[in-house]
């Protein structure tokens, strides 16, 4: 029983070793996001936001800078997702064939300094999902390549998918920018800005921060009131095309 | 100058809002139309989901109805117990086409329906239209007298029970085809987002002998009850109705219908309903070509929950 009890610490003590290494390898990163709280009134036509982080590296500077990469992800929240494809049927151009994708971000910006797949092998962007199509989806094996292809274009036509191979910006070798759009669709909800870190193709540091998108004054109270008192919404819309239509009619006659 | 829509959840230019509620205000005025028919496929052209296009045009419909049949009322050309009868059906026939949506929404088949719908409905009546308008005229033009109203003739309905004499319009028919016109005037109107009154015009002109000008004064007192209802329909049942784009719209709206239904008044009614042949028969042109040609993206990408 005692031996038992020995062998358990050391397959635990074997299991998290190389976790144990890798963090005392591993640089901290410090992020600053200009704003958390992305606020929605009458005139939002959009907005960006600018975060800034820091590569602090535990082992002591050397002669040569480090040469890091950098994936930005902006993800909204889940959602599911139908693409259909119209087809002709007797002359007619039609929905025929659709694909359903559950907990496919509503609105998703993939950032980096430069092409992801300049980063490392093709392994790398699949599993740490570098670029659009592979942080849309989870790993499928419909053979639906079409249909994924055509939601991340008409999302990137719509301006709610969006990426640049060249939006983060180094001002030191380890302090870098990068300018996070949020299109006037922006889809409301927590958001989150997950920031990767790669040297040589290896993960080295990696941060997640929320943000929130948020109707705020009397756009939250019409969709609250849309949403959550719907009789009482729809009558008073309607009582609303009343008094503008007789007041117009009023008006008009004494003219 | 642009305003964000809280429920579309976009933001839109505030002058081409108002814009379009004129332009389709004068045109609903004039014909005795809701416009909505014209409406309802320019929001979705300038980026309104179409969900929150179908359910927020109502409300500008029956505002500017609202003011179209103020003006018609005070010169005696609307009639209202005509109105109240298609109206019963009217109701009927918006609440199962609200429905209907509702469905077909979740089917994913909802634009392939209304669009031939539009374009079967709309060269039927827009072809009779302009033939009937194009005799008529040219009778005039040859010195004849108008024959539409022809006392002698009687249709099968004629033989219906339940009859009812209706003043302003001059005839004397069963409720019971008047109460089936406005279930499906009432159905197709909530369906595809319009108010119908350019399929009620002609039915009141061709099969109830109504005159031209009451036709179209009796269609807009009924556009503003089934508009106002399919408003309060829409918002219980796809909470897609979208207040500030309804405002926006109705107040374009109402000062279009007016200036819209004085030009109407002032014409001719075979040139008014000319007119409106030509503007149905168009309609139908433009959807009909969008649904031959190939369109440049096959694919439209939709969330499940809003569409």
């Amino acid at each position: 029983m005692f031996a038992g009890r020995t062998k358990a610490a050391i397959a635990i003590a074997l299991l998290t070793a190389p976790l144990f290494v890798q963090i005392a390898h591993a640089e901290r990163l410090v992020t600053s996001l200009s704003t958390h709280r992305v606020l929605i009134s009458s005139n939002f036509t959009g907005t960006s936001l600018v975060l800034f982080a820091s590569i602090e590296e535990s082992d002591a500077p050397r002669d040569k800078p480090k040469k890091y990469d950098i994936a930005v992800t902006v993800r909204g929240p889940a959602a599911t997702f139908v693409a259909r494809k119209k087809d002709r049927i007797l002359g007619l151009w039609v929905n025929y064939e659709s694909r359903s994708y559950p907990n496919v971000p509503s609105y998703l910006a993939v950032l980096t300094n430069r092409p992801a797949a300049e980063f490392g092998p093709l392994e790398l962007q699949t599993k740490y999902k570098l670029g659009l199509s592979f942080a849309a989806f989870t790993p499928s094996i419909v053979a639906d390549e079409e249909f994924r292809n055509a939601l991340v274009r008409v999302k990137k036509a719509e301006g709610l998918f969006y990426d640049e191979a060249n939006a983060v910006t180094f001002l030191t070798p380890t302090l870098f920018r990068a300018t996070l759009p949020i299109p006037a669709t922006a889809p409301i909800g927590p958001y989150e800005v997950d920031v990767q870190v790669f040297f040589n193709g290896v993960l080295t540091a990696q941060q997640t921060t929320a943000i929130e998108v948020v109707k705020t004054g009397f756009e939250a109270f019409v969709a609250h009131s849309a949403r959550e008192n719907r009789l009482d919404y729809g009558l008073g819309v309607a009582f609303l095309a009343i008094v503008v239509g007789t007041l117009a009619g009023l008006v008009f006659r004494r003219n | 100058m642009s305003i964000y829509l809280p429920i579309a959840e976009l933001p839109v230019n505030i002058f081409l809002i108002f814009g379009l509620g004129i332009a389709v205000g004068f045109i609903s005025g004039m014909f005795g139309v809701g416009g909505g028919f014209l409406m309802t496929p320019m929001l979705i052209l300038i980026g309104i989901p179409p969900a929150v296009a179908v359910a927020s045009v109502p409300s500008h419909m029956a505002a500017s109805s609202l003011t179209g049949t103020l003006s018609y009322w005070r010169k005696k050309l609307v009639d209202s117990g005509l109105g109240l009868v298609l109206l019963s059906g009217g109701m009927l026939g918006t609440a199962a086409g609200v429905w209907i949506f509702s469905l077909l929404r979740r089917l994913g088949q909802l634009d392939l329906i209304i669009n031939l719908s539009y374009i079967v409905l709309l060269s039927i009546i827009g072809t009779l239209m302009i033939v009937e308008s194009i005799r008529a005229l040219w009778r005039s033009m040859h010195g004849q007298a108008p024959v539409l109203r022809r006392p002698g003739t009687h249709s099968w309905f004629h033989g219906l029970p339940l009859k009812f004499r209706f003043r302003q319009s001059r005839i004397y028919v069963s409720a019971i085809p008047v109460t089936a016109i406005g279930f499906g005037v009432g159905l197709l109107g909530a369906l595809m987002g319009i108010g119908g009154g350019f399929l009620l015009v002609p039915a009141l002109i061709y099969l109830m002998r109504v005159p031209t000008a009451v036709s179209v004064g009796t269609s807009l007192f009924l556009t503003l009850f089934t508009m106002l209802a399919a408003t309060v329909l829409h918002a219980v049942e796809n909470r897609s109705v979208d207040v500030v784009l309804s405002l926006s719209l109705m107040i374009g709206g109402v000062i279009g219908a007016q200036s819209g239904a004085r030009a109407g008044q002032a014409i001719k009614a075979e040139q008014l309903r000319f007119l409106l042949g030509i503007l149905v028969i168009a309609v139908a042109a433009r959807v009909g070509i969008d649904l031959l040609t190939k369109p440049l993206e096959l694919f439209s990408v939709i969330s499940s929950e809003a569409g």
